[in-house]
Protein backbone atom coordinates (compact mmCIF):
# COMPACT_ATOMS: atom_id res chain seq x y z
CA UNK A 1 0.00 0.00 0.00
CA UNK A 2 2.97 2.32 -0.23
CA UNK A 3 3.47 5.13 -2.73
CA UNK A 4 6.97 6.50 -3.15
CA UNK A 5 8.28 10.00 -3.65
CA UNK A 6 11.64 9.29 -5.20
CA UNK A 7 13.33 6.94 -2.79
CA UNK A 8 11.18 8.00 0.16
CA UNK A 9 8.02 6.13 0.98
CA UNK A 10 5.67 9.08 1.30
CA UNK A 11 2.08 7.89 0.88
CA UNK A 12 1.09 5.02 3.10
CA UNK A 13 -2.48 4.27 2.05
CA UNK A 14 -2.31 4.03 -1.72
CA UNK A 15 -4.58 1.39 -3.20
CA UNK A 16 -2.52 -0.39 -5.78
CA UNK A 17 -5.02 -3.16 -6.49
CA UNK A 18 -8.03 -2.25 -8.62
CA UNK A 19 -10.78 -4.26 -10.28
CA UNK A 20 -11.12 -3.93 -14.05
CA UNK A 21 -14.52 -4.76 -15.48
CA UNK A 22 -16.26 -7.88 -14.25
CA UNK A 23 -13.50 -10.39 -14.75
CA UNK A 24 -10.12 -8.84 -14.01
CA UNK A 25 -7.93 -7.25 -11.41
CA UNK A 26 -4.86 -5.09 -11.87
CA UNK A 27 -2.00 -4.55 -9.46
CA UNK A 28 0.56 -1.85 -10.07
CA UNK A 29 3.94 -0.84 -8.82
CA UNK A 30 6.01 2.20 -9.73
CA UNK A 31 4.84 5.71 -10.53
CA UNK A 32 1.38 6.16 -9.03
CA UNK A 33 0.35 9.03 -11.30
CA UNK A 34 1.04 6.82 -14.31
CA UNK A 35 -1.03 4.07 -12.71
CA UNK A 36 -3.88 6.53 -12.30
CA UNK A 37 -3.56 7.33 -16.00
CA UNK A 38 -3.64 3.64 -16.82
CA UNK A 39 -6.79 3.28 -14.74
CA UNK A 40 -8.38 6.07 -16.81
CA UNK A 41 -7.49 4.21 -20.01
CA UNK A 42 -8.91 0.99 -18.58
CA UNK A 43 -12.08 2.64 -17.32
CA UNK A 44 -12.65 4.09 -20.80
CA UNK A 45 -11.94 0.70 -22.34
CA UNK A 46 -14.41 -1.10 -20.10
CA UNK A 47 -17.00 1.61 -20.66
CA UNK A 48 -16.74 1.27 -24.43
CA UNK A 49 -16.94 -2.48 -24.06
CA UNK A 50 -20.11 -2.19 -22.00
CA UNK A 51 -21.67 0.29 -24.43
CA UNK A 52 -21.86 -2.40 -27.10
CA UNK A 53 -24.45 -3.93 -24.80
CA UNK A 54 -24.10 -7.36 -26.34
CA UNK A 55 -23.28 -10.63 -24.66
CA UNK A 56 -19.54 -10.12 -25.08
CA UNK A 57 -17.11 -8.70 -22.57
CA UNK A 58 -13.36 -8.19 -22.37
CA UNK A 59 -11.67 -10.84 -20.28
CA UNK A 60 -8.34 -10.71 -18.44
CA UNK A 61 -6.43 -11.95 -21.47
CA UNK A 62 -7.77 -9.13 -23.62
CA UNK A 63 -7.08 -6.51 -20.96
CA UNK A 64 -3.55 -7.82 -20.51
CA UNK A 65 -2.86 -7.58 -24.20
CA UNK A 66 -4.34 -4.12 -24.42
CA UNK A 67 -2.05 -2.98 -21.61
CA UNK A 68 0.92 -4.59 -23.31
CA UNK A 69 0.20 -2.60 -26.45
CA UNK A 70 -0.11 0.63 -24.45
CA UNK A 71 3.10 0.06 -22.48
CA UNK A 72 5.11 -0.99 -25.48
CA UNK A 73 3.94 1.88 -27.63
CA UNK A 74 4.85 4.40 -24.94
CA UNK A 75 8.26 2.77 -24.61
CA UNK A 76 8.80 3.15 -28.33
CA UNK A 77 8.05 6.85 -28.08
CA UNK A 78 10.64 7.14 -25.30
CA UNK A 79 7.91 8.29 -22.91
CA UNK A 80 7.09 5.22 -20.83
CA UNK A 81 4.43 4.77 -18.22
CA UNK A 82 6.74 4.00 -15.31
CA UNK A 83 4.89 0.99 -13.95
CA UNK A 84 5.12 -2.75 -13.60
CA UNK A 85 1.69 -4.28 -13.78
CA UNK A 86 0.15 -7.54 -12.74
CA UNK A 87 -3.11 -8.57 -14.37
CA UNK A 88 -5.22 -11.47 -13.20
CA UNK A 89 -8.74 -12.70 -13.68
CA UNK A 90 -11.22 -15.47 -14.28
CA UNK A 91 -13.62 -15.71 -17.20
CA UNK A 92 -15.79 -18.63 -18.21
CA UNK A 93 -13.90 -20.81 -15.79
CA UNK A 94 -10.56 -19.95 -17.34
CA UNK A 95 -7.99 -18.50 -14.95
CA UNK A 96 -5.45 -15.98 -16.20
CA UNK A 97 -2.42 -14.31 -14.68
CA UNK A 98 0.02 -12.10 -16.53
CA UNK A 99 2.40 -9.24 -16.11
CA UNK A 100 3.61 -6.26 -18.19
CA UNK A 101 6.61 -4.11 -17.53
CA UNK A 102 7.23 -0.48 -18.40
CA UNK A 103 9.10 -1.51 -21.51
CA UNK A 104 6.39 -3.83 -22.69
CA UNK A 105 7.85 -7.16 -21.65
CA UNK A 106 4.85 -9.37 -21.00
CA UNK A 107 4.18 -12.97 -20.08
CA UNK A 108 1.76 -15.25 -18.31
CA UNK A 109 2.61 -17.60 -15.51
CA UNK A 110 1.16 -19.31 -12.46
CA UNK A 111 2.82 -16.70 -10.29
CA UNK A 112 4.13 -13.26 -11.16
CA UNK A 113 5.70 -10.37 -9.28
CA UNK A 114 7.00 -6.87 -9.78
CA UNK A 115 10.32 -5.35 -8.81
CA UNK A 116 12.06 -7.02 -5.89
CA UNK A 117 9.25 -9.52 -5.71
CA UNK A 118 10.86 -11.20 -8.73
CA UNK A 119 14.02 -11.79 -6.69
CA UNK A 120 12.60 -12.50 -3.26
CA UNK A 121 9.12 -13.89 -3.78
CA UNK A 122 9.27 -15.88 -7.04
CA UNK A 123 11.85 -18.39 -5.71
CA UNK A 124 9.52 -19.10 -2.80
CA UNK A 125 6.59 -19.42 -5.16
CA UNK A 126 8.49 -21.70 -7.49
CA UNK A 127 9.11 -24.06 -4.62
CA UNK A 128 5.77 -23.92 -2.91
CA UNK A 129 3.14 -23.16 -5.56
CA UNK A 130 0.85 -26.01 -6.55
CA UNK A 131 -2.05 -26.18 -8.98
CA UNK A 132 -4.55 -27.18 -6.30
CA UNK A 133 -3.81 -24.65 -3.58
CA UNK A 134 -6.87 -23.60 -1.67
CA UNK A 135 -7.58 -19.92 -1.26
CA UNK A 136 -6.46 -20.02 2.38
CA UNK A 137 -3.22 -21.78 1.48
CA UNK A 138 -2.65 -19.22 -1.25
CA UNK A 139 -3.05 -16.38 1.20
CA UNK A 140 -0.58 -17.98 3.61
CA UNK A 141 1.93 -18.39 0.79
CA UNK A 142 1.51 -14.83 -0.39
CA UNK A 143 1.80 -13.47 3.13
CA UNK A 144 5.03 -15.41 3.51
CA UNK A 145 6.35 -13.68 0.38
CA UNK A 146 5.14 -10.28 1.52
CA UNK A 147 6.77 -10.74 4.92
CA UNK A 148 10.15 -11.43 3.33
CA UNK A 149 9.75 -8.34 1.17
CA UNK A 150 8.75 -6.29 4.20
CA UNK A 151 11.80 -7.38 6.17
CA UNK A 152 14.19 -6.79 3.31
CA UNK A 153 12.93 -3.44 1.96
CA UNK A 154 14.32 -0.47 3.85
CA UNK A 155 11.31 1.67 2.95
CA UNK A 156 8.35 -0.72 3.04
CA UNK A 157 5.30 -0.14 5.18
CA UNK A 158 3.55 -2.95 6.98
CA UNK A 159 0.18 -2.51 5.34
CA UNK A 160 -1.19 -4.64 2.58
CA UNK A 161 -4.28 -5.80 0.78
CA UNK A 162 -5.05 -9.19 -0.67
CA UNK A 163 -7.49 -9.59 -3.55
CA UNK A 164 -9.42 -12.59 -4.75
CA UNK A 165 -10.91 -13.07 -8.21
CA UNK A 166 -13.33 -15.85 -8.98
CA UNK A 167 -16.04 -16.39 -11.57
CA UNK A 168 -18.37 -14.51 -9.26
CA UNK A 169 -16.22 -11.41 -9.20
CA UNK A 170 -13.49 -9.45 -7.47
CA UNK A 171 -13.05 -8.86 -3.74
CA UNK A 172 -10.24 -6.78 -2.28
CA UNK A 173 -9.57 -7.08 1.42
CA UNK A 174 -9.36 -4.02 3.62
CA UNK A 175 -5.79 -3.04 4.56
CA UNK A 176 -4.16 -5.11 7.27
CA UNK A 177 -0.67 -5.73 8.60
CA UNK A 178 1.52 -8.79 8.98
CA UNK A 179 2.89 -10.04 12.23
CA UNK A 180 6.60 -9.34 12.38
CA UNK A 181 9.37 -10.05 14.84
CA UNK A 182 12.20 -7.64 15.12
CA UNK A 183 13.88 -8.91 18.27
CA UNK A 184 16.36 -11.24 16.70
CA UNK A 185 19.66 -10.77 18.46
CA UNK A 186 21.34 -10.17 15.13
CA UNK A 187 19.09 -7.15 14.61
CA UNK A 188 20.27 -5.57 17.87
CA UNK A 189 23.11 -3.19 17.24
CA UNK A 190 23.68 -4.53 13.73
CA UNK A 191 26.76 -2.38 13.05
CA UNK A 192 28.59 -3.46 16.17
CA UNK A 193 32.07 -4.48 15.12
CA UNK A 194 31.60 -3.45 11.50
CA UNK A 195 34.48 -1.84 9.61
CA UNK A 196 34.60 1.86 10.37
CA UNK A 197 31.93 1.73 13.13
CA UNK A 198 32.24 2.52 16.79
CA UNK B 1 -40.20 0.81 -58.98
CA UNK B 2 -40.65 3.80 -61.21
CA UNK B 3 -38.52 6.86 -61.77
CA UNK B 4 -39.61 9.91 -59.81
CA UNK B 5 -38.32 13.33 -58.91
CA UNK B 6 -36.98 12.27 -55.49
CA UNK B 7 -34.63 9.53 -56.58
CA UNK B 8 -31.62 11.46 -57.85
CA UNK B 9 -29.82 12.01 -54.55
CA UNK B 10 -29.33 9.70 -51.64
CA UNK B 11 -29.84 12.72 -49.42
CA UNK B 12 -33.32 13.49 -50.78
CA UNK B 13 -36.34 12.17 -48.94
CA UNK B 14 -39.53 11.41 -50.80
CA UNK B 15 -42.78 12.81 -49.38
CA UNK B 16 -43.65 9.29 -48.29
CA UNK B 17 -40.49 9.17 -46.18
CA UNK B 18 -38.43 6.96 -48.46
CA UNK B 19 -34.85 7.20 -49.66
CA UNK B 20 -35.08 5.89 -53.18
CA UNK B 21 -31.36 5.62 -53.82
CA UNK B 22 -31.06 3.28 -50.86
CA UNK B 23 -33.97 1.21 -52.16
CA UNK B 24 -32.38 1.07 -55.60
CA UNK B 25 -29.17 -0.17 -53.96
CA UNK B 26 -31.22 -2.95 -52.39
CA UNK B 27 -32.52 -3.79 -55.86
CA UNK B 28 -28.92 -4.40 -56.92
CA UNK B 29 -28.71 -7.06 -54.23
CA UNK B 30 -31.84 -8.74 -55.56
CA UNK B 31 -30.33 -8.89 -59.04
CA UNK B 32 -27.16 -10.66 -57.92
CA UNK B 33 -26.90 -14.44 -57.95
CA UNK B 34 -28.21 -16.25 -54.94
CA UNK B 35 -26.42 -16.61 -51.61
CA UNK B 36 -27.75 -18.66 -48.70
CA UNK B 37 -26.80 -18.94 -45.08
CA UNK B 38 -28.00 -21.16 -42.26
CA UNK B 39 -26.82 -21.83 -38.76
CA UNK B 40 -27.05 -24.29 -35.92
CA UNK B 41 -25.94 -23.81 -32.35
CA UNK B 42 -22.33 -24.51 -33.27
CA UNK B 43 -21.96 -24.11 -37.04
CA UNK B 44 -22.77 -21.72 -39.86
CA UNK B 45 -22.95 -22.77 -43.50
CA UNK B 46 -22.79 -20.29 -46.38
CA UNK B 47 -23.63 -21.36 -49.89
CA UNK B 48 -23.87 -19.51 -53.17
CA UNK B 49 -24.52 -19.99 -56.84
CA UNK B 50 -21.61 -19.17 -59.08
CA UNK B 51 -22.56 -17.23 -62.15
CA UNK B 52 -20.05 -16.81 -64.92
CA UNK B 53 -20.35 -14.19 -67.66
CA UNK B 54 -19.72 -16.73 -70.34
CA UNK B 55 -18.37 -20.24 -70.67
CA UNK B 56 -14.96 -18.78 -71.35
CA UNK B 57 -14.67 -16.79 -68.14
CA UNK B 58 -14.12 -17.81 -64.54
CA UNK B 59 -16.70 -17.53 -61.78
CA UNK B 60 -17.12 -14.53 -59.56
CA UNK B 61 -15.80 -15.08 -56.09
CA UNK B 62 -18.73 -14.55 -53.74
CA UNK B 63 -17.59 -16.08 -50.48
CA UNK B 64 -14.75 -14.50 -48.56
CA UNK B 65 -12.93 -15.67 -45.49
CA UNK B 66 -12.68 -12.73 -43.12
CA UNK B 67 -10.93 -14.49 -40.25
CA UNK B 68 -10.72 -17.96 -38.78
CA UNK B 69 -14.02 -17.42 -37.08
CA UNK B 70 -15.91 -15.28 -39.63
CA UNK B 71 -16.76 -15.50 -43.30
CA UNK B 72 -19.09 -13.65 -45.63
CA UNK B 73 -21.19 -14.46 -48.70
CA UNK B 74 -22.22 -11.56 -50.91
CA UNK B 75 -24.87 -10.79 -53.49
CA UNK B 76 -24.95 -7.69 -55.67
CA UNK B 77 -22.04 -5.55 -56.77
CA UNK B 78 -19.18 -7.91 -56.08
CA UNK B 79 -16.66 -5.07 -56.27
CA UNK B 80 -18.39 -3.37 -53.34
CA UNK B 81 -18.43 -6.74 -51.60
CA UNK B 82 -14.68 -7.15 -52.02
CA UNK B 83 -14.03 -3.72 -50.55
CA UNK B 84 -16.23 -4.43 -47.54
CA UNK B 85 -14.56 -7.82 -47.05
CA UNK B 86 -11.22 -6.07 -46.96
CA UNK B 87 -12.58 -3.69 -44.33
CA UNK B 88 -13.85 -6.60 -42.25
CA UNK B 89 -10.54 -8.42 -42.49
CA UNK B 90 -8.75 -5.30 -41.37
CA UNK B 91 -11.02 -4.85 -38.39
CA UNK B 92 -10.51 -8.45 -37.32
CA UNK B 93 -6.75 -8.22 -37.63
CA UNK B 94 -6.56 -4.95 -35.70
CA UNK B 95 -8.73 -6.31 -32.92
CA UNK B 96 -6.58 -9.42 -32.65
CA UNK B 97 -3.42 -7.30 -32.55
CA UNK B 98 -4.69 -5.29 -29.60
CA UNK B 99 -6.52 -7.96 -27.63
CA UNK B 100 -5.12 -11.28 -28.87
CA UNK B 101 -8.66 -12.42 -29.05
CA UNK B 102 -11.13 -12.74 -31.90
CA UNK B 103 -13.44 -9.88 -32.76
CA UNK B 104 -16.95 -11.04 -31.81
CA UNK B 105 -18.97 -11.30 -35.01
CA UNK B 106 -21.83 -9.36 -33.40
CA UNK B 107 -19.57 -6.34 -33.09
CA UNK B 108 -18.15 -6.71 -36.59
CA UNK B 109 -21.60 -6.53 -38.16
CA UNK B 110 -22.48 -3.41 -36.19
CA UNK B 111 -19.32 -1.72 -37.45
CA UNK B 112 -20.18 -2.84 -40.97
CA UNK B 113 -23.74 -1.54 -40.65
CA UNK B 114 -22.54 1.82 -39.35
CA UNK B 115 -20.16 2.05 -42.29
CA UNK B 116 -23.02 1.40 -44.70
CA UNK B 117 -25.20 3.97 -42.96
CA UNK B 118 -22.66 6.71 -43.59
CA UNK B 119 -23.17 6.22 -47.32
CA UNK B 120 -26.86 6.88 -46.93
CA UNK B 121 -26.31 10.28 -45.39
CA UNK B 122 -23.61 11.92 -47.51
CA UNK B 123 -24.41 13.74 -50.72
CA UNK B 124 -21.05 12.83 -52.24
CA UNK B 125 -21.35 9.10 -51.59
CA UNK B 126 -23.55 6.29 -52.83
CA UNK B 127 -24.78 3.29 -50.85
CA UNK B 128 -22.87 0.02 -51.17
CA UNK B 129 -24.72 -2.11 -53.69
CA UNK B 130 -24.10 -5.40 -51.93
CA UNK B 131 -25.88 -7.54 -49.36
CA UNK B 132 -23.68 -9.54 -47.03
CA UNK B 133 -24.49 -12.75 -45.24
CA UNK B 134 -22.00 -12.79 -42.37
CA UNK B 135 -21.50 -16.11 -40.63
CA UNK B 136 -19.29 -16.36 -37.59
CA UNK B 137 -18.64 -17.36 -34.02
CA UNK B 138 -19.04 -15.42 -30.84
CA UNK B 139 -18.71 -16.26 -27.16
CA UNK B 140 -22.35 -17.26 -27.30
CA UNK B 141 -22.04 -19.64 -30.24
CA UNK B 142 -22.63 -19.50 -33.99
CA UNK B 143 -24.42 -16.54 -35.60
CA UNK B 144 -25.68 -15.57 -39.03
CA UNK B 145 -26.33 -11.94 -39.89
CA UNK B 146 -27.56 -10.14 -42.97
CA UNK B 147 -26.13 -6.69 -43.67
CA UNK B 148 -28.14 -4.47 -45.98
CA UNK B 149 -27.08 -1.49 -48.13
CA UNK B 150 -29.42 0.57 -45.98
CA UNK B 151 -27.20 0.10 -42.94
CA UNK B 152 -29.62 -2.28 -41.26
CA UNK B 153 -28.56 -5.65 -40.04
CA UNK B 154 -30.54 -8.57 -38.72
CA UNK B 155 -29.68 -11.87 -37.16
CA UNK B 156 -31.12 -14.93 -38.84
CA UNK B 157 -31.52 -18.62 -38.27
CA UNK B 158 -31.39 -18.98 -42.04
CA UNK B 159 -31.65 -16.57 -44.93
CA UNK B 160 -31.24 -16.25 -48.68
CA UNK B 161 -30.51 -13.22 -50.83
CA UNK B 162 -30.12 -12.54 -54.53
CA UNK B 163 -32.10 -13.69 -57.54
CA UNK B 164 -34.65 -16.46 -57.01
CA UNK B 165 -33.83 -16.40 -53.31
CA UNK B 166 -37.55 -16.61 -52.50
CA UNK B 167 -37.56 -20.26 -53.56
CA UNK B 168 -34.72 -20.96 -51.15
CA UNK B 169 -36.43 -18.97 -48.40
CA UNK B 170 -39.58 -21.01 -48.83
CA UNK B 171 -37.57 -24.19 -48.37
CA UNK B 172 -35.75 -22.77 -45.36
CA UNK B 173 -38.97 -21.58 -43.76
CA UNK B 174 -40.24 -25.14 -43.82
CA UNK B 175 -37.19 -26.57 -42.13
CA UNK B 176 -35.56 -23.87 -40.00
CA UNK B 177 -37.01 -25.01 -36.69
CA UNK B 178 -34.72 -28.03 -36.75
CA UNK B 179 -31.57 -26.10 -37.64
CA UNK B 180 -30.49 -25.09 -34.15
CA UNK B 181 -29.99 -28.70 -33.13
CA UNK B 182 -28.85 -29.83 -36.57
CA UNK B 183 -25.59 -31.67 -37.12
CA UNK B 184 -22.93 -30.14 -39.31
CA UNK B 185 -23.61 -32.62 -42.10
CA UNK B 186 -27.36 -32.03 -42.13
CA UNK B 187 -26.81 -28.30 -42.14
CA UNK B 188 -24.64 -28.54 -45.26
CA UNK B 189 -27.22 -30.83 -46.81
CA UNK B 190 -29.99 -28.34 -46.16
CA UNK B 191 -27.84 -25.58 -47.67
CA UNK B 192 -27.43 -27.62 -50.83
CA UNK B 193 -31.15 -28.35 -51.01
CA UNK B 194 -31.95 -24.67 -50.56
CA UNK B 195 -29.41 -23.78 -53.23
CA UNK B 196 -30.99 -26.25 -55.62
CA UNK B 197 -34.33 -24.51 -55.19
CA UNK B 198 -32.86 -21.31 -56.61
CA UNK B 199 -31.70 -23.10 -59.73
CA UNK B 200 -35.30 -23.74 -60.75
CA UNK B 201 -34.80 -27.14 -62.37
CA UNK B 202 -31.19 -26.73 -63.54
CA UNK B 203 -28.87 -29.47 -62.41
CA UNK B 204 -26.84 -28.67 -59.29
CA UNK B 205 -23.18 -29.36 -59.86
CA UNK B 206 -20.18 -28.51 -57.70
CA UNK B 207 -18.77 -26.31 -60.46
CA UNK B 208 -21.76 -24.00 -60.19
CA UNK B 209 -21.78 -23.51 -56.45
CA UNK B 210 -19.54 -22.73 -53.51
CA UNK B 211 -20.05 -23.94 -49.95
CA UNK B 212 -18.26 -22.68 -46.87
CA UNK B 213 -18.44 -23.80 -43.24
CA UNK B 214 -17.39 -22.36 -39.90
CA UNK B 215 -18.00 -23.91 -36.50
CA UNK B 216 -16.84 -24.40 -32.96
CA UNK B 217 -13.41 -25.96 -33.34
CA UNK B 218 -13.52 -25.55 -37.12
CA UNK B 219 -11.98 -22.55 -38.83
CA UNK B 220 -13.88 -20.88 -41.67
CA UNK B 221 -13.02 -22.58 -44.92
CA UNK B 222 -14.49 -23.16 -48.36
CA UNK B 223 -15.16 -26.79 -49.17
CA UNK B 224 -13.26 -28.02 -52.18
CA UNK B 225 -15.05 -29.08 -55.30
CA UNK B 226 -14.66 -32.85 -54.86
CA UNK B 227 -16.13 -32.75 -51.37
CA UNK B 228 -19.08 -30.71 -52.60
CA UNK B 229 -19.67 -32.98 -55.60
CA UNK B 230 -19.60 -36.03 -53.35
CA UNK B 231 -22.19 -34.44 -51.06
CA UNK B 232 -24.39 -33.58 -54.04
CA UNK B 233 -24.19 -37.11 -55.38
CA UNK B 234 -24.99 -38.46 -51.96
CA UNK B 235 -28.22 -36.60 -51.61
CA UNK B 236 -29.25 -37.09 -55.22
CA UNK B 237 -28.83 -40.84 -54.81
CA UNK B 238 -30.77 -40.64 -51.58
CA UNK B 239 -33.53 -38.73 -53.32
CA UNK B 240 -35.60 -35.73 -52.19
CA UNK B 241 -35.66 -36.71 -48.51
CA UNK B 242 -32.52 -36.12 -46.53
CA UNK B 243 -31.25 -39.60 -45.68
CA UNK B 244 -28.70 -40.45 -42.99
CA UNK B 245 -25.23 -40.18 -44.52
CA UNK B 246 -23.39 -43.49 -44.53
CA UNK B 247 -20.07 -42.53 -46.03
CA UNK B 248 -17.70 -41.94 -43.19
CA UNK B 249 -14.80 -39.65 -43.91
CA UNK B 250 -16.54 -37.59 -46.54
CA UNK B 251 -17.77 -35.03 -44.07
CA UNK B 252 -14.67 -34.67 -41.93
CA UNK B 253 -14.15 -31.08 -40.80
CA UNK B 254 -10.75 -30.79 -42.41
CA UNK B 255 -11.22 -29.74 -45.99
CA UNK B 256 -7.61 -30.61 -46.78
CA UNK B 257 -8.04 -34.35 -46.61
CA UNK B 258 -10.27 -35.40 -49.48
CA UNK B 259 -11.29 -39.00 -49.06
CA UNK B 260 -14.35 -39.12 -51.35
CA UNK B 261 -13.77 -40.57 -54.82
CA UNK B 262 -14.71 -37.91 -57.40
CA UNK B 263 -17.74 -39.17 -59.29
CA UNK B 264 -18.01 -38.35 -62.99
CA UNK B 265 -18.95 -34.73 -63.41
CA UNK B 266 -21.13 -33.72 -66.29
CA UNK B 267 -19.67 -30.19 -66.34
CA UNK B 268 -15.95 -29.64 -66.64
CA UNK B 269 -14.69 -27.92 -63.50
CA UNK B 270 -13.80 -24.35 -64.27
CA UNK B 271 -10.82 -22.46 -62.93
CA UNK B 272 -11.74 -20.51 -59.80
Amino acid sequence: MGGSYGSTLRYKSVERLKPVGKHSLIGASGEISDFQEIMRYLDDLILSDNMWDDGNSLGPKEVHNYLTRVMYNRRNKFNPLWNSLVLGGVKNGQKYLGTVSMIGVHYEDNHVATGFGNHLARPLLRDEWRENLTFEEGVILLEKCMRVLLYRDRSAVNKLQIAKITEEGVTISPPYSLKTFWNFSAFENPTHGAEGSW
Amino acid sequence: MFRNQYDTDVTTWSPAGRLFQVEYAMEAVKQGSAAIGLRSKSHVVLACVNKANSELSSHQKKIFKVDDHVGVAIAGLTADGRVLSRYMRNECINYFYTYESQLPVGRLVVQLADKAQVCTQRSWKRPYGVGLLVGGLDESGAHLYYNCPSGNYFEYQAFAIGSRSQAAKTYLERKFVSFMASSRENLIKDALFALRETLQGEKLTSSACTIAVVGVGEAFHILDQETVQALINEFEIAGEEAAAPDQAGVDEPSAADDQAAPVDQSAAPMDM
